[in-house]
């Protein structure tokens, strides 16, 4: 699974607790009952396939979308009753691109700052290492309209750290970024965790999870289904190793057979046979290759292959 | 209904930032109407009309041009500017995330739109004083109504915003209140002319009023109704600022 974040230390208490958060629109339940309590500077992953609710619940905590339904503490503090204190020590970083297109790049910074009652100078100077840490300062004084996808995503993170947040919410923070720039961007993001600043993190990227996260919630359909350690999440539902069968379709009924009459579990995607072997005897003799099961394989196993509509 | 803080300030600024950072492509264009009006209408038409009263048509017109154009200003400020800001860019999504809450951005934006209608106000006066059009110094009073009834225009205009299902219904808001207003609240001719009954049912357009108090100031000439006048303004911006309020947290938060 790669490097892996250091192990995290529970004591402390839960800087962000929803409680029975439910989100309705119309008739469709986007959220249901979700209750999260995330620890002071953890890294806290929402994993869960599209329309699961990710969004609606980071737009419910980050004071943008009311509830209908159920409470939200951060820092010690209803939201209901003091936004403007709580968003005061959130950084968002949101999933659709809202920059403000009328604003170049520094005038973006510099204004988000001025939301925030930021002083001129702190201001400035914050918005500079900003540019810098995102590897836009080339672009300082360039309109929104002439920068790519992935500047843009850099620039929106940046402009999520312009208030020294105390927690960071990322709604897919490296969606549409290059390998570079995911990694400058996980970089960031594990310096400011060693910093002690809390990160809630949707992503449907599960290599971003493992790596980032010291817990993660796994969603679907608006509830939680499993909230745990990405280790402790594949050693809960998975074997230690996973087989992987490519088949060709003429040897493909033969060898279902052959793993139901062994009472292996496997699922079939993409043309590829995932078994889940209990210990290695199972699968001798059989054609593929063995592989270390991952948090991808837990996703898929809680939330079904089949894209959702 | 709740209330806005000091923080709309912040979005003030922003607008502010954003217009003269434009203007060029915008304000500019917004200046030369209203000359060209003032000269097709009050100096070429004026020769034919001759004068209304004691005086000049184009001394009559030119304070109604300063209350048509100030609404205009804050009308196309909170009806395409805002919209553009609240669907297009998302701006205001963002906005939401930072301490500013819903309404200090509907504050925000109603503010930015009656500073455009008294800076609108005050371009076009400087301009007829410079045409020495402008009788009395009282006239300097003028950019105040034009920012109160900006405060009431812009008010209303988002409003408007707050409740359109898409940018082209703005065609109607346009067509059916603001250019009847324009033609007919007293800007290109007396009112006293029309029976008694519409007269008084003109004063139901918020236009009128302005139209009114501007054209009273102008003059240095005191009337019984300019109170009136004032109060009729007041009362339609402290409404319409209140429901607007509502109305656009409604649209902002889902
Ligand atoms: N404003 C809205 N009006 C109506 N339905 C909505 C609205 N916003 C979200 N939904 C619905 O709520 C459900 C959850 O959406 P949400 O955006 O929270 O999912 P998500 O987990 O963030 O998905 P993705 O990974 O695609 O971003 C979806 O079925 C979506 O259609
Ligand atoms: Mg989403």
């Amino acid at each position: 699974m790669g490097e892996s974040p250091e192990p995290f230390d529970y004591v402390t208490m839960a800087i962000i607790r929803t409680i029975n958060l439910t989100k309705k629109f119309r008739d469709l339940v986007a959220v249901d009952d979700v209750s999260l309590e995330i620890e002071e500077g953890e890294c806290f992953g929402l994993l869960g396939p599209n329309g699961a609710g990710k969004t609606s619940i980071i737009r419910m905590i980050t004071a943008v979308s009311p509830p209908t339904r159920g409470e939200i503490w951060v820092d010690g503090r209803e939201l209901k009753k003091y936004p403007r204190e709580v968003k005061a020590i959130l950084g968002v970083i949101p999933q659709i691109d809202n920059l403000d297109e009328d604003l170049t790049v520094i005038q973006n910074l510099l204004t988000f700052a001025r939301y925030f009652a930021i002083p001129k100078e702190v201001a400035y100077q914050r918005s500079v290492e900003i540019l810098h840490s995102m590897a836009l300062k080339e672009k300082r004084d360039s309109r929104i309209d002439e920068l790519s996808g992935g500047m843009k995503r850099r620039l929106i993170i940046g402009r999520g750290l312009v208030n020294a947040p105390k927690i960071i919410i990322l709604d897919e923070p490296s969606i549409g970024l290059d390998p570079q720039a995911r990694h400058m961007v996980w970089q960031t993001l594990r310096e400011l965790r060693n910093q002690g600043i809390t990160q809630l993190l949707c992503t449907q990227n599960m290599q971003e999870a493992a790596r980032l996260c010291n817990r993660v919630a796994i969603i679907n359909r608006g509830r939680i289904i499993d909230i745990d350690t990405p280790q402790a999440l594949v050693s809960r539902y998975m074997s230690t190793q996973v087989w992987e069968i490519d088949v060709t379709s003429d040897e493909r009924d033969s060898i279902i057979r052959e793993l139901e009459s062994r009472q292996l579990e496997f699922e079939e995607f993409a043309g590829i046979i995932h078994v889940f072997p209990k210990d290695d005897s199972q699968v001798e003799g059989l054609p593929g290759a063995a592989r270390a099961a991952t948090l991808e394989d837990v996703f898929f196993k809680l939330t079904g292959r089949s894209l959702v509509e | 209904m709740r209330p806005f803080s000091w923080r709309f300030f912040r979005l003030w600024q922003r607008d502010r930032d954003v217009f003269f950072r434009l203007w060029r492509s915008e304000g500019a264009g917004a200046i030369i109407e209203p000359i060209l009006i003032l000269l097709a209408f009050g100096m070429g038409m004026g020769a034919f009309v001759g004068n209304i009263g004691d005086q000049r048509y184009i001394e009559f017109l030119a304070p109604g041009i300063i209350a048509a154009y100030a609404m205009f200003a804050a009308s196309f400020e909170c009806t395409y500017g805002s919209y553009f800001r609240m669907e297009h860019h998302y701006t205001f999504d963002a906005i939401l995330a930072t301490p500013l809450n819903v309404e200090d951005i509907t504050a925000g934006e109603i503010f930015w739109g009656a500073t455009r209608a008294f800076m609108t106000g005050c371009i076009i006066l400087a301009i007829a004083a410079a045409f020495q059009l402008v009788p009395s110094f009282w006239a300097l009073l003028i950019p105040l109504v034009a920012a109160l009834s900006g405060l009431m225009f812009a008010s209303i205009a988002l409003f408007f915003t707050s409740i359109v299902p898409s940018i082209y219904t703005f065609n109607f808001f346009f067509t059916l209140f603001i250019t009847p207003m324009f033609l007919l609240s007293g800007v290109f001719f007396p009112l006293d002319r029309f029976p008694e009954i519409v007269q008084t049912l003109s004063w139901i357009a918020p236009l009128t009023p302005v139209a009114y108090l501007t054209r009273g100031l102008f003059q240095g000439e005191f009337q019984p109704n300019m109170l009136l006048a004032l109060g009729i303004m007041v009362a339609w911006a402290v409404v319409f600022f209140s429901i607007t309020l509502v109305t656009m947290r409604r649209r902002l938060t889902k």
